[in-house]
């Protein structure tokens, strides 16, 4: 008996051992690549991903709910740019509570167009989204309803399945080198539960507009500083800010040249419903002409 | 489902198709969509080595993948040493890095801020 549990931890710790391997194969077998440009975690900008380009992303947030278990929720995301006004993502979201378990909690799978082909004032970008998960997902992509603290402190629990459509209106603006972007959020349970409300926006800056001559990592160009607020509205039938939670979110990227970029995100709760604190942090990479590369082209 | 749904989700698919035809349908021509204010600015950096370099180095980071390191073009991207290129004013240069031209597969480089984009104009011109 305990020899099929060692060989079983053995068989699972290669497989992981190996698939790190082909991951960081993989990642040198291609020489060039770019840095992907994303500044926030919840609101989204009008800025698509290159035509070809194909970003693999992970975004994690930490928190620490006083009366429950500490969690890290995490998404792995593959965004590709299908047109230059059209991108398309997969996420992939996973948890680990303490002293509970680690969970596949299920998947998303994104589009977001974009309808004015020119830069204008403010460029809307429609998004659309299906979802899959369950009820113990917690990578908290996005606050809507009547989402709270009370959602975390209860044990794992995989039982009710969700299955949503998501739909959201972006808005965003770049002037004098910030970026502004409100989003406005619309959530269903196709279960038949109401629609569910929420917004997002954001603002952000690179620490310098013009590049540095010199070939360098840690220049101020290479950094992006700004800040979040995101929350939820009630629902179709409690429309508006009581019993909803609230983050103000400073935020802070750091794109490597030629190299994934870095960011980090402590959120503080707004209200009694909101966690306390979050920490949000995510790595991303952009595989440039992806698929044109396996073709050999 | 009733039959407001049903018009909704129509309206909905509709909507999406006329976008898609939209997005399609572009002109192409995006230098005859150049408004003359934009035409006429002139890039603050112009013929300045240092933003010529860094110009060079945003160029490598961000645009070598499809023109190529040295904007000669590649198979489905158009070389950079043309003359097109080289009658457009810098003014022309960066409202096209601003918009993109989508219908082509150029997209737009609006996330760069707007000295870099100047920068990439210098770099463009230094080629000629």
């Amino acid at each position: 008996m305990e020899q099929l549990v060692l060989e079983k931890y053995l068989f699972a710790r290669s497989f992981k051992f190996l698939g790190l391997l082909a991951c960081v194969a993989g990642a040198l077998a291609i020489p060039r690549r770019a840095s992907a440009q994303e500044n926030y975690f919840v609101t989204y900008t009008h800025h698509m991903e290159e035509p070809g380009n194909l970003e693999f992303a992970t975004k994690s947030v930490t928190g620490f709910p006083g009366a429950g278990n500490a969690f890290w929720g995490n998404a792995v995301e593959m965004e590709y740019g299908v047109k230059t006004w059209w991108t398309s993502e997969l996420y992939l979201d996973s948890q680990t509570t303490a002293n509970e378990s680690s969970v596949f909690t299920g998947f998303r799978f994104e589009n977001r167009f974009r309808p004015l082909l020119q830069e204008h004032w403010i460029n809307p970008v429609l998004y659309a989204e299906f979802e899959d998960i369950n009820s113990a997902d917690k990578a908290l992509l996005e606050v809507v309803g009547h989402d709270g603290i009370e959602d975390f402190l209860g044990r794992n629990d995989r039982s009710e399945k969700k299955r949503e459509v998501e739909l959201k209106l972006i808005l965003s603006s770049n002037f004098k080198g910030w970026n502004v972007a409100e989003n406005m959020i619309a959530e269903k349970n196709i279960a038949g539960e109401p629609w569910e409300f929420g917004y997002a926006v954001a603002v952000s800056r690179p620490l310098s507009l013009a590049a540095s001559p010199k070939a360098c990592r840690f220049c101020r160009e290479n950094f992006a500083a700004g800040a979040e607020l995101y929350g939820g509205l009630g629902d179709r039938y409690s429309f508006g800010l009581h019993d909803t939670s609230h983050y103000l979110a400073p935020t802070l990227a750091f794109r490597l040249p030629s190299g994934p970029t870095f960011s980090i995100s402590p959120a503080a709760g707004l209200n009694s419903n909101s966690h306390g604190f979050l920490l949000r942090f995510g790595v991303a990479y952009e595989i440039n002409q992806a698929f044109s590369r396996l073709r050999g082209k | 489902m009733s039959a407001k749904r049903i018009r909704l989700f129509m309206s909905l698919i509709a909507l999406l198709g006329s976008m898609l035809l939209y997005a399609e349908a572009g002109d192409g021509m995006w230098l005859t969509r150049v408004p003359d204010k934009q035409r006429a600015r002139e890039n603050p950096f112009a013929g300045q080595p240092d933003a010529i370099a860094a110009g060079s180095k945003l160029f490598r980071q961000n645009c070598a993948t499809c023109h190529g390191s040295e904007a000669v073009g590649t198979k489905k991207y158009p070389n950079l040493h043309s003359e097109q290129v080289r009658a457009a004013t810098d003014g022309e240069l960066e409202w096209l890095l601003k918009n993109g031209s989508m219908k082509n597969g150029m997209p737009s480089w609006s996330k760069l801020p707007e000295q870099q984009r100047w920068q990439i104009v210098a770099f463009l011109k230094s080629l000629m």
